[in-house]
């Protein structure tokens, strides 16, 4: 699936929650499967931080895609950090360099991704983004 | 003591008529900022459409008029700390600029390569940096009063820290981050007993009960208006006027200077030699009128008021199953920093916010504090004198609806 269409999916997804409260469970649940972050990468460089949570993102190649590992120590952040794996993990560096990730504020978690926010969300994304032109950079 | 109409102060603050999220807006988050009541807000206004001008400068009316104003505002600061001189009052953007200025002024004046400076693990980082930036720039030594589990003070400790180099002891009267009431006459007698100088960090203190620093024998206090229903960006350094007359003045500028010339400047008195540049004026009057605000209900009755609210939430809190409050010392203000079983704070918080309830999250400026207790932060609620038990229902009722969330 190309990232416009996992977006549409997670959009379609939340679309059925009507209450703030059932869209946080799933977030919950997302962040409690994300698949486990492997310890051997949570080192410091890895660490994103904010003041009030913290992100730890790792990143590889395989066959021209980038694969991200994710995990955060509060849950909900952890959901949104699942949410950016699944639309971009797996994707191409000029992909995910193109992708606008509008679904964020279709689900209406753009608040939780404000720089005033200081959870290492923001800090992910860019972060995101730079494996990607480093990946890219050493394709070329 | 008289019993405060609590709804009838909160007629005074519209903000807390606030709907946040669908839902009423319940403010726990007054250790960080409380709200302005109405008068404070209209003051400050005042100011700008009736006498707004420099103050000590012009020969004018309105800049007349300005200066008294200002220099009014003092005294209430003076009278409210009750410091022996209004001059011994230095108006500063808050708690934060007064003890950078102390720092700065103390530790050129007094600080010797070798020296020493007590502060103690439940400071707010702005009672820790300045006095390691000092430090570092001195080549002095920063000493830390340890705490036990509950959060009190391990006082006996401070015998131990207190040397010949000790120049001087810097402590909060309350943590912010457990509330803990300090027992402060005591530091302050034995800081002097072994001719030390002492500064309290009254930021936490002022507003929940009496602060007088002569029947203290403080030599320095430092507090920030914001916390105190006034304007942000306004606070007070008080020092005794000897200290202040030795001591060199940190910033350079306008007001206060006596004469300049390119060889040589002669400081002007205090507290000017302290305040250069224009003041925040309108709201240094603004302290004036929120100082007013509090000695108007009555600083005990405010504080009596606190406790009862600080009690009942703590009964309602125990019974929330996985509460874990931070910070159980025997006397305490207006604050509870708390964990429910493994819940983040950042989820929590997050959480509490769609109900309506505002509290802090983090690591509150504490980050001693959060490693002594190993824990990446708490959630903090903090009363002001507008909170009500009905609040506090609103709020267990919803840590606990949140909980379950998590399970």
């Amino acid at each position: 699936m190309t990232i416009k269409e996992i977006q549409d999916e997670i959009v379609e997804e939340f679309s059925a929650f009507d209450e703030w409260m059932d869209k946080y469970a799933y977030l919950i649940e997302l962040g409690n499967d994300l698949e486990p972050y492997n310890d051997d990468y949570r080192v410091e460089q890895n660490i994103l931080e904010g003041c009030q949570s913290k992100v730890w993102l790792h990143a590889w190649m395989e066959d021209g895609k980038v694969f991200y590992m994710g995990d955060s120590d509060a849950i909900i952040v952890k959901g949104i950090v699942a949410l950016m794996i699944r639309a971009l993990s797996g994707q191409s560096p000029n992909d995910i360099l193109d992708s606008d990730l509008s679904f964020i504020d279709e689900v209406g978690l753009k608040d939780h991704l404000s720089p005033t926010r200081s959870n290492g969300l923001v800090a992910m994304i860019k972060q995101m983004r730079l494996f990607a032109i480093a990946f890219k950079a050493k394709q070329a | 003591m008289t019993k405060l109409d609590i709804q009838d102060i909160r007629k005074q603050f519209p903000i807390l008529d606030s709907v946040i999220h669908g839902k009423p807006l319940a403010y726990f988050d007054n250790a960080a900022t409380t709200h302005k009541p109405n008068r404070v807000v209209n003051k400050v206004k005042e100011v700008y459409e009736t006498l707004n001008s420099n103050i000590h400068r012009g020969v004018h009316h309105l800049s007349n008029l300005a200066t008294v104003a200002h220099e009014e505002a003092r005294i209430k600061v003076q009278k409210f700390i009750n410091a022996a001189h209004s001059h011994e009052v230095i108006f500063t953007s808050g708690a934060t600029a007064s003890i950078n200025m102390l720092a700065n002024s103390f530790g050129d004046t007094y600080i010797e390569e070798g020296d020493e400076i007590i502060i103690s693990t439940m400071e707010h980082h702005s009672n820790i940096v300045p006095w390691q930036m000092i430090c570092k720039r001195k080549k002095a030594v920063l000493k830390v009063i340890p705490i036990d589990e509950n959060g009190d003070l391990i006082i006996e400790e401070l015998d131990n820290l207190l040397s010949p180099k000790t120049k001087l002891v810097a402590v909060a009267y309350v943590s912010n981050a457990l509330g803990t009431i300090n027992p402060i006459e005591d530091i302050i007698r034995k800081t002097h007993a072994n001719n030390s100088l002492i500064m309290i960090d009254a930021s936490q203190a002022v507003h929940h009960f009496k602060v007088d620093v002569q029947a203290l024998d403080c030599d320095f206090l430092v507090f920030s208006g914001h916390k105190i229903y006034g304007p942000t960006g306004t606070g007070a350094l008080y020092g005794k006027e000897k200290y202040l007359n030795e001591m060199e003045p940190w910033q350079g500028g306008g007001e206060m200077i006596k004469s300049v010339s390119f060889e040589e400047t002669t400081y002007n008195e205090l507290p000017f030699k302290f305040e250069a540049g224009t003041p925040n004026i309108a709201g240094a009057i603004g302290l004036g009128e929120a100082i007013d605000f509090v000695s108007e209900l009555g600083v005990e009755n405010i504080h009596a008021y606190e406790d009862e609210v600080l009690k009942y939430a703590t009964e309602q809190f125990l019974k929330i199953p996985g509460m874990r409050i931070i910070g159980t010392a025997k006397k305490k203000a207006s604050v509870i920093s708390f964990l429910v079983g493994d819940i983040h704070p950042f989820d929590m918080g997050t959480m509490l916010d769609k109900l309506g309830l505002a509290v802090r999250t983090g690591h509150h400026c504490a980050q001693p504090v959060m490693d002594f207790y190993k824990i990446p932060g708490t959630l903090r609620a903090s009363f002001a004198v507008y909170n009500t038990k009905e609040e506090v229902d609103r709020l267990v009722e919803g840590i606990s609806k949140v909980a379950m969330l998590f399970g």
